[in-house]
């Protein structure tokens, strides 16, 4: 399904700044696989996914989706098979269009923008069933703009969007991160629901090690720009956060010490 | 002030009110600050002028003037999304070579028109007064500018252009060439901005080179006395606001004109200041209100 081969991202090149943030990354996923990546800050989880949606360009290696290859493709191309929900829940959604405007925004995902009316009635049939599927009481809130929506509902539509037309894989990038825990909650349980139980292919970066457990087939660990953990199927299975830290000094040769990892490990 | 100076106003505040909705459409749905109307109004104006003189007919003269104002927009959108120029950059570079093309165009610095048939001579046939047809031709203009640029605003390819405006990262995750709506949206603003010149030229009886200067500043200007005085949340609100805040700016030039408060001479540091007012208003108005501990500001 993705096929990820010796990326490697390098910023600011050449400059004193230079930094490795993705060094000869490879990986695989399958179809349907729900894949969690965990690391520190630095550790090359964001500009991974980046780089997979072409948000960036690598300096070496390729990206190939279902066999071809995308790895030179600039993100509006890809973005018919890809889609990406990000941690800033202002960057998914446009905030002066209303909720109707951006969905049927996200409903032509990928498609040629036409000179035909945005919205059909039979639209605004089909948003509403949707978003009732939301439980925000959002289908009342048609013509919105969303700039007069919390953060968290934001993020709920950002993530109806992406599986609007639905894609061959989903990013999300910390995309409960900059929620309260309990929309975090809320958005996660939608994203159960709407990504994860719909069979689609997904890479979900997350600071919370528990969550990175609980959610999904295949756990990832970064560490500066590497892989330094992939697990799956029954190793992961009974693997405790404690066991996860454990891995990480393991293989990484130093102590995990990004307090915000540890001190997710609750909740 | 005489029925002239106000029918006059109102008039020339209805033909730049075409121009104003380009600004309209680059300035606050695609959040870009296009100079390129400095160049592009006196381009269609000029195009029309000289076409007309040649003895081409005035309404196709009038359409020529909308392909090369979107030419334009199109070299100002290529010079900012494919070269990475800044938009305030792309704009004045594409206006100041404007001005020499807008030049050769005419042969002259400017070309009249007093004794030619223009459109409003059309409008006026049925026994109607000048006055009457010059009004009947700029309203169907404008009222069908309105509600084209209104329905467009509501297309896919529109509203592509608005969430451009509004976000463009989003609007690249969801598969759209940013670039290309910018480019659209400055070709379409520009086209606009030069009908506008070429039917203010035949209002007027001449094109002349420099009636550019500052349109963008008019245009800005107008923008926000529309947004001020009919503040509107719809779409189709904005777009009419737009048409009457030219209307309204004309008609203000006009008043402190006729009162003397200032002279022909101030009337660009009259706008400029007027602009700039408009600009730092709602930071003022933070301010104070902040000051004033009152609770919550009115967006």
């Amino acid at each position: 399904m993705l096929n990820v081969k010796s990326l490697t991202k390098i910023f600011y090149p050449g400059s004193i700044n230079e930094r490795v943030a993705l060094d000869r990354v490879s990986l695989s996923l399958e179809k349907g696989q729900f894949t969690t990546i965990i690391g520190g800050n630095g550790a090359g989880k964001s500009t991974l996914l980046k780089c997979i949606a072409g948000i960036y360009q690598a300096e070496e290696g390729t990206v190939s989706l279902n066999g071809e290859e995308v790895t030179r493709l600039p993100d509006y191309r890809r973005a018919a098979s890809i889609c990406h929900v990000f941690q800033d829940p202002m960057v998914g959604t446009a905030a002066s269009l209303t909720v109707e405007e951006n969905l049927a925004l996200a409903l032509r995902r990928g498609d040629k923008r036409r000179l035909r009316w945005a919205i059909a009635d039979s639209n605004r049939v089909f948003f509403q069933e949707r978003l009732l599927s939301l439980q925000l009481g959002l289908e009342e809130r048609l013509n919105s703009p969303v700039k007069l929506l919390s953060g968290g509902q934001r993020q709920a539509l950002a993530l109806l969007m992406t599986t609007l037309k639905e894609p061959k894989l989903a990013l999300l990038d910390e995309h409960t991160a900059s929620l309260d825990p309990k929309t975090a909650n809320t958005v996660l349980e939608l994203t159960e629901k709407l990504i994860e139980n719909q069979g689609i292919t997904t890479l979900m970066v997350t600071h919370n090690m528990e969550q990175a457990l609980k959610m999904g087939h295949r756990t990832i660990m970064m560490h500066e720009g590497k892989i330094i953990l992939d697990v799956s199927g029954p190793d992961r299975k009974n693997l405790t956060v404690s066991d996860l830290v454990d891995m990480f000094y393991e293989a990484s040769g130093e102590e995990l010490q990004q307090d915000r990892l540890l001190l997710a490990k609750g909740r | 002030m005489s029925a002239v100076v106000i029918h006059g106003a109102i008039l020339l505040g209805l033909l730049y009110a075409i121009m104003v909705l380009g600004v309209f459409l680059t300035f606050r749905v695609l959040n870009y600050a296009d100079l390129t109307v400095d160049g592009s109004l006196p381009l269609g104006a000029a195009i029309t002028a000289s076409l007309i003189a040649t003895g081409t007919n005035p309404f196709l003269a009038t359409l020529v003037a909308p392909l090369l104002g979107a030419v334009a927009g199109l070299i100002t959108g290529i010079l900012h999304t494919k070269f990475s120029i800044t938009p305030l950059l792309s704009g004045i570079l594409t206006s100041i070579g404007l001005y020499s093309i807008n030049l050769r165009i005419m042969n002259s610095p400017n070309i009249s028109l007093l004794r030619a048939t223009t459109v409003y001579d059309y409008f006026s046939l049925g026994g109607l007064s000048a006055r009457t047809g010059e009004y009947l031709a700029a309203g169907v203009v404008v009222v069908i500018l309105v509600l084209l640029l209104y329905s467009f605003l509501h297309t896919e390819s529109g509203l592509a252009v608005r969430a451009t405006g509004d976000n463009e990262i989003m609007m690249r995750s969801q598969g759209v060439n940013t670039d290309n709506m910018k480019i659209l949206g400055l070709s379409l603003s520009n086209a606009l901005v030069a009908l506008s010149g070429a039917m203010i030229a035949q209002y007027q009886g001449f094109a002349d080179v420099n009636m550019g200067i500052g349109t963008i500043i008019v245009g800005l200007a107008s923008v926000i006395i529309g947004e001020v005085l009919f503040g509107v949340k719809s779409i189709l609100g904005k777009v009419v606001a737009v048409v009457f805040g030219s209307v309204v700016y004309r008609l203000a030039i006009a008043l402190v004109l006729r009162l003397g408060f200032i002279e022909h001479t101030d009337l660009r540091l009259f706008t400029a200041l007027l602009v700039t007012l408009a600009l730092i208003a709602p930071e003022l108005s933070k301010k104070f209100q902040a000051n004033a501990g009152s609770k919550r500001l009115s967006a």
